[in-house]
């Protein structure tokens, strides 16, 4: 907000009334402000503070939007840490989260590292591993669930000519929660890499020479300057990446709707079946918050742990 | 230089992750051309043997598909026409303009980063549902004409653009308004470009939102529809990976046509979102 202009001379302007005093020029500003960021400011502002603070009201009720509401106080919140499913929903998601977000920056990196080569087909291959990434959370399920469908898909047919055992994927209760994040990473990696590629040809040239020069080997420059330098980027692609996992819906909904037997069940899923297939949206909205706290717990978790790591970038 | 391989050892690592990557969506194109019979032959077949066009018939004269698609560009033409419009006028109040309750207005949209749609959702399907627009098209626009990523990314901009080309057309007579249209928006072409990308790519792929708060099957987006038919039709492939190309392939296209703008985009989320 550095560079804001205060009143421009109006010496040329149109002639403006001799007497109009300071106010009804701070008053003109004003409207001309308000013209400006009004609309935006009342939608922005309208379809978020105002629902999330009725949000925390409703979480406070038992309510199925049709009888009135009953206020239950904290009721729901303490049904809510002692619910199996809530608590099942809530280790599914984190299993996601802790698989997910290492992975996609362990992957990212890598990838980046390989697309930054100056090789023959890299514009092929940059268009090969970003197109992923366009492709909505929906399509890709209905996509997975045909490529890992047990009697014809593609990956059985992969294991059954390399000889190996063939697999059930998503219709597994072992397996489900995995395979959607394999097929998460597919879709997000191509986000990550982007990202690390940026970050990588951003490191001044001279950095790098240096580390040559001075008789470093092709690992311990990556290990010792270049992973340092990408720290920053780190700490955002974690805290970007775990609020997608978090709030992982789309995919879930496409492939398993949460079974077989509730084991790919995520918070969000749950959320939404509370709210909008069985209609207790006091419940759903005190999950939601609960969603909400946890995620903001876990993203500041992300940021301290990587400014004590020596990073300044939130 | 040594080299024990005739070419970089790399390509050992890239060749099979670009096909990890990219082969599945050549067998759902792929897929949406071959009959049934094909689908459910053993081994599995990757190239249909002709063109099959019968995954589309069906699905057009099955599902509302093609009333889908049309909605899904409605909503998303909507999103971005409004995204364009109205954050670049906010980012350029915010960044600009002095007036009073500037400091609240900005603060309160700074707040709004932090609550994720899943704790809006309730609430803003009962407002919607008071004011009588659940189950419209307008449910599931109406969230998407502006948001605060979009106001900060044109704030950031504007603050980046030397004042003193206003500042000469503002001494010539121009009024707020013909300045910022006239003088400032051509500028600005690179933000734009990013925040309509952005907006289309988001809410062309948005499921759980339009699945909320529409449940009439004429007024479905794409992903709603599809998601929905394919728990009915769990089976039809050739309809279901039809489907899917209709709600894939015009971002993918886009996507090749404009890479560079793309991937500039995902950056720049990336950095500065």
């Amino acid at each position: 907000m550095a560079t804001t202009f205060a009143v421009t001379p109006r010496t040329h302007a149109k002639p403006v009334p001799a007497r109009r005093g300071p106010r009804a020029r701070a008053l003109r500003r004003s409207l001309t402000g308000w013209a400006f960021v009004g609309p935006a400011t009342v939608i922005v502002v309208g379809l978020s503070i105002f629902p999330a603070v009725w949000a925390f009201f409703i979480s406070r009720a038992k309510w199925n939007g049709i009888s009135p509401g009953v206020p239950v106080g904290w009721r729901n919140y303490q049904q809510l840490v002692q619910d199996p499913d809530m608590i099942a929903a809530t280790k599914h998601t984190l299993i996601l989260t802790a698989i997910f977000v290492p992975g996609s920056i362990a992957l990212g990196i890598l990838i980046a590292v390989a697309l930054n080569q100056r090789i023959r087909l890299i514009g092929f291959y940059r268009t090969c591993i970003f197109v992923p990434y366009v492709a909505s959370a929906a399509a890709t399920g209905i996509l997975a669930g045909f490529v890992f469908n047990p009697q014809f898909g593609a990956a059985n047919d992969i294991l059954r000519s390399l000889g190996l055992p063939q697999q059930q994927f998503l219709e597994s209760q072992h397996q489900a929660l995995y395979i959607i994040c394999l097929i998460l990473l597919w879709g997000e990696v191509g986000f990550t890499t982007v990202i690390y590629l940026a970050a990588l040809q951003d490191i001044p040239r001279e950095l790098i020479e240096a580390a040559t020069v001075d008789g470093a080997s092709k690992w311990r420059t990556f290990r010792h300057v270049i992973l340092p330098e990408l720290r920053p980027v780190t700490v955002f692609v974690a805290v970007w990446q775990t609020i997608t996992a978090m709030q992982l819906f789309d995919l879930v909904y496409t492939t398993t709707r949460g079974g077989p037997l509730n084991s790919t069940q995520t918070i969000v899923y749950y959320i939404y079946e509370l709210a909008f297939q069985t209609q207790r949206l006091g419940y759903g909205a005190a999950a939601a918050y609960f969603l909400f706290i946890v995620t903001m717990v876990l993203s500041l978790g992300v940021i301290l742990y990587g400014r004590r790591r020596g990073s300044e970038v939130f | 230089m040594r080299r024990r391989l005739p070419f970089s050892p790399w390509h050992l690592l890239l060749m099979p992750l670009a096909m990890i990557f990219v082969l599945p969506l050549v067998q759902m194109l792929l897929t949406s051309f071959m009959s049934s019979a094909e689908i459910n032959q053993f081994p599995p077949k990757l190239i249909p043997s002709s063109l099959h066009l019968e995954g589309y018939r069906h699905l057009f004269s099955e599902t509302h598909a093609l009333r889908w698609f049309a909605n899904t560009v409605i909503v998303s033409g909507i999103a971005v026409v409004a995204h364009l419009v109205l954050c670049s006028m906010a980012g350029y109040g915010f960044a600009r303009l002095k007036f009073a309750g500037r400091g609240l207005a900005f603060v309160l949209i700074l707040a709004t980063v932090m609550i994720p749609i899943q704790l809006l959702m309730i609430p803003t399907y009962l407002m919607f549902a008071r004011i009588g627009i659940v189950d419209t098209l307008a449910a599931a626009f109406v969230p998407w004409l502006a948001s605060a990523f979009g106001i900060f990314l044109m704030r950031q901009f504007f603050l980046g653009l030397p004042v003193e080309l206003e500042e000469a057309a503002l001494i010539d007579g121009c009024g707020r308004w013909r300045t910022f249209r006239s003088i400032v928006l051509p500028l600005a072409k690179p933000a734009l470009t990013t925040l309509a990308i952005i907006t289309l790519l988001w809410s062309w792929n948005d499921l759980l939102w339009p699945l909320v708060a529409i449940s009439d099957d004429t007024r479905f987006t794409l992903q709603v529809g599809l998601a929905n038919f394919q728990g009915m039709r769990r089976t039809e492939w050739s309809q279901l990976m039809a489907g899917n190309v209709l709600a894939t392939m015009p971002l993918i296209l886009a996507f090749l046509f404009a890479q560079k703008k793309f991937i500039a985009t995902m950056t720049f989320t990336g950095i500065k979102g």
